[in-house]
């Protein structure tokens, strides 16, 4: 086995071992801290697909940013009701069918196609690359996007805003 | 390396995403699940963009990230403002909108 493929098997076992966790483990606050194992794990994967640029943003923006507001968010809502929020599943055989036969139809329906084994020799630097298109080719979506960024901010400020 | 053992991956990691959303019963709960589907969505793009050698998958997710980050700003001040006025973040207890 190549490097590559020992570094993608521990990753992959890192990411399903977390995810696990996060959706089964009691303690929401625990299941956050894996959920920001998984994600640091999903930078590493990026990394192994050659996007560095795209694992520092995973890194930055999920691992740092999305986990941080998690975090506060149960903070906050402990204190409001004033105990420990524990959590639980039900229904669990019912939705672990659900996951399971999805699951086999989309390893099934991978398997069955020819799919591409060797990666394409991309030329000179694919951050510059991805940058480039950022503002060229895809800059409608590029500016729509900082729209909804500007629509969330005052939505949350409207959501979270001291009782009148 | 083929494309493959990526795809089985992150249809792994959305189904155990998808059993977090369909199972959790605490909102915020569901919302981690949720955050394990969008991030398996990612790794799909990155997998197919880089096999296919172009980067218009890289850029998606790019947009997909910025995106995931708006709705969980959103999602969790949803939860937070539901904590205030009924006290729980139990989602078969909101049910005020149920006939």
């Amino acid at each position: 086995m190549t490097l590559d493929a020992v570094a993608f098997y521990a990753l992959a076992a890192m990411l399903i071992v977390s995810a696990l966790a996060v959706v089964l483990s009691k303690n929401l606050f625990h299941a956050v801290l894996w959920l920001a194992l998984a994600l640091t794990g999903t930078a590493g994967i990026f990394l192994l697909l050659d996007a560095e640029f795209l694992a520092a943003v995973q890194l930055l923006l999920y691992a740092g940013g999305v986990i941080t507001i998690v975090v506060f968010a149960i903070v906050v809502t402990e204190r409001l009701v004033g105990e420990r929020i524990t959590q639980t599943n039900r229904r669990i055989a019912g939705g672990a069918l659900v996951c399971l036969g999805l699951l086999w139809m989309i390893v099934t329906s991978v398997m069955q196609r020819p799919l591409a084994t060797v990666r394409p020799e991309m030329s000179g630097d694919l951050t510059r690359a991805v940058g480039d298109s950022i503002l060229t080719k895809f800059v409608l979506p590029f500016e729509l996007l900082a729209f909804l960024m500007l629509a969330a901010l005052l939505g949350a400020i409207y959501f979270a805003r001291p009782e009148e | 390396m083929g494309l493959q053992p990526f795809l089985l991956l992150s249809s792994a990691l959305f189904c155990i995403g998808l059993f977090g959303v369909v199972t959790r019963r605490n909102t915020i709960g569901i919302l981690l699940g949720i955050e394990l589907m969008l991030n398996s969505v990612n790794i799909n793009l990155v997998a197919f963009s880089r096999f296919s050698g172009s980067v218009a998958g890289m850029v998606f997710t790019v947009f997909t990230i910025s995106i995931t980050v708006a709705e969980m700003a959103l999602g969790l001040a949803i939860v937070i403002l539901l904590f205030r006025v009924r006290r729980t973040a139990m989602a078969d207890h909101l049910d005020l909108l149920k006939g």
